[in-house]
């Protein structure tokens, strides 16, 4: 109750900073607009103003400090305008709708779903296969650590492009990025879960005479389970990541990252943070599905959690 | 066809030495432990090599290492400026920006219950969202130059750097805030003399993700303008150039660089938590 509490206070200083941040930040388009309009502003000219700081704006021309938050297209929207716009382009328009954000949102996420499980499942049988075999452990198990460390996120582009060229499109390229982001955490954290279980376990499976299939799927499976999807979670946040910086190349067709592209090159903020607020709630979403379903299943299978 | 069979064979060959010395009795030496991965690695790319050639993929789908190598030794002083201007100034001035900002906020956010309770859900779930997805605003902000890199890296590390820091700020056990307290030690004498030190791990953990973030950051958000400079810049033209092996020269450069700044990190770990049992087991 008392985090409840603290956590509200916090989101609602947020969102204050953000109401009070608005009033600098669109001053200066509003005092031009205002020029253009024949009203009396300090200093007079646009020349002026642009080497003046915004708050000595502010503090010179306080008239224009109710108007800051129904700017038409400012460099901050208030909190309200996002909203607005969100429940806008959500609940009020038809799904169908090339404007409506949850059409954009199906097209990501279908291809963040899709990649997502291509990713797991590869990550998962590459993890079996390194737990399992001395050579595979030795020779790629450094790469994939490696390969943390890159920026993978770079190749997006070319991914776009060159499957373009052999005749994917659509949904695939996308997915593949996202499957690729999603593979090495999967592989890190699921190679570390199938050996979580120490030597008193593998001995006793032993004792039992039980054969590798046996103690893979009786004893290293079940306790690889937390560390899944601990690494599921990270995953299906960088498959998302992946699926959005997939559907900048293509030119902004469709999806959030088409949202996002589209908004930046027509000076749209209220619809880019519309589609940042979507996307985040979008993945707050799955992060949050995936958690529900490790609750359940871990306490299915008596995992103190 | 013979180089595509030879590529298999390759293959083979490279496979069996392997098996050899990982089940051999000097698996455990370190010479051998260098030295399967490294082969592997040779393999693959001479197999990528043989394949390319063997099948005559055309460059715009996929060059061979030979003609990215080519292309990386002709156009050193561009990857040298792409370099600069993403790594050294984008990534690397919003990583210490953003670092800084991240542990200061957590040392203050450490010392008020309320706000620890209150910012650790929001630091989690900051933590979870495509981020990248603020490059557009920051970039309209602050210009297409590096400073708008930065600022993206900076919104991008923030959050991971001050969940890392506050729980490492919390890591201490009443038995050594006693004896802190016994010795009439001052909030900041128990701070840097015991909280900092045992924060240190989790701090370095913070430090080693951001290391990735960062470059991230500083890449993807040229996709959204940049000065005609730059190595998500390089890579965005040159696809659409489909000047491919300039390209995977760019990402050349980016492996390296991610992996030198992360194992910059890592020795620089090694040196100042010494001490932690994650680092003497390895000794």
């Amino acid at each position: 109750m008392k985090t409840v509490m603290s956590f509200l206070a916090v989101l609602a200083v947020i969102v204050g900073f953000w109401y009070a941040a608005c009033v600098p930040m669109n001053v200066k388009g509003l005092l031009d607009a205002a020029e253009r309009a024949g009203e009396q502003v300090t200093p007079a000219t646009a020349r002026e103003r642009r080497d003046a700081g915004a708050f000595g704006l502010v503090v010179g021309n306080t008239f224009v400090v109710s108007r800051s938050w129904s700017v038409d297209r400012p460099r901050l929207p208030a909190p309200h305008q996002v909203a607005i716009e969100l429940w806008e382009t959500t609940v009020q328009k038809k799904i169908t709708s090339k404007r409506s954000l949850i059409y954009h949102g199906k097209v990501t996420l279908s291809a963040t779903l899709l990649g997502f499980g291509i990713g797991t499942g590869l990550g998962i049988l590459l993890a079996v296969g390194i737990v399992h075999s001395r050579v595979m452990d030795m020779s790629v198990m450094p790469w994939a650590i490696v390969s943390q460390t890159i920026p993978i996120i770079a190749l997006a582009p070319m991914i776009i492009v060159v499957l373009y060229s052999i005749g994917v499109q659509g949904l695939l390229p996308k997915a593949i990025i996202a499957a690729y982001l999603s593979f090495f955490p999967v592989v890190v954290g699921m190679v570390k879960g199938l050996r979580s279980p120490d030597h008193m376990k593998l001995d006793l499976l032993i004792t039992y005479n039980a054969n590798t299939a046996q103690g893979f799927w009786k004893l290293r499976l079940p306790s690889s389970m937390p560390y899944l999807f601990a690494s599921l979670k990270i995953g299906i946040a960088a498959s998302l990541v992946g699926a959005i910086v997939g559907e900048l190349p293509t030119g902004a067709v469709a999806g959030f990252g088409a949202r996002l592209l589209a908004g930046s090159y027509y000076g749209q903020t209220v619809q880019i943070w519309s589609a940042l607020f979507a996307a985040a709630i979008l993945a707050a979403g799955l992060v949050a599905l995936l958690g529900v379903m490790e609750r359940l299943i871990l306490n299915r299978m008596g995992v103190k959690a | 066809m013979g180089l595509v069979l030879m590529a298999v064979v390759l293959w083979g060959v490279g496979w069996w030495i392997n098996m050899r010395l990982a089940n051999g009795p000097r698996s455990e030496t370190r010479l051998v432990q260098l030295a399967v991965p490294t082969i592997f690695g040779a393999t693959l790319l001479a197999v990528w090599e043989l394949l390319v050639h063997g099948l005559e993929v055309p460059l715009v789908i996929l060059p061979a290492p030979s003609e990215i190598a080519v292309r990386f030794s002709s156009s050193l002083p561009i990857l040298w400026a792409d370099f600069t201007q993403t790594i050294l100034k984008g990534a690397l001035g919003g990583y210490v920006m953003g670092c800084l900002a991240g542990v200061l906020t957590a040392v203050l956010v450490d010392r008020s219950d309320f706000l620890r309770r209150g910012l650790l859900p929001v630091g989690n779930f900051a933590a979870a969202l495509p981020i990248v997805g603020t490059a557009p605003i920051l970039v309209m902000w602050y210009g297409f130059d590096w400073q708008s890199k930065a600022a993206v890296v900076v919104v991008m590390i923030f959050f991971p750097m001050l969940v890392n820091t506050v729980a490492g700020l919390r890591e201490t056990d009443a038995m050594q805030r006693d004896l802190m307290q016994t010795y009439a030690a001052s909030y900041w004498q128990s701070f840097f003399k015991l909280r900092l030190p045992v924060a240190l791990p989790f701090i370095f953990n913070g430090l080693k993700i951001s290391t990735t973030l960062a470059l991230i950051g500083a890449i993807v958000a040229e996709f959204f303008g940049s000065p005609t400079v730059g190595m998500g810049f390089r890579i965005s033209t040159s696809v659409g150039q489909l000047a491919l092996d300039m390209v995977w020269a760019e990402i050349v450069v980016a492996a390296f660089a991610g992996s030198a700044f992360y194992g910059l990190v890592a020795a620089l770990e090694r040196a100042l938590t010494f001490w932690h049992p994650s680092q003497r087991s390895r000794l």
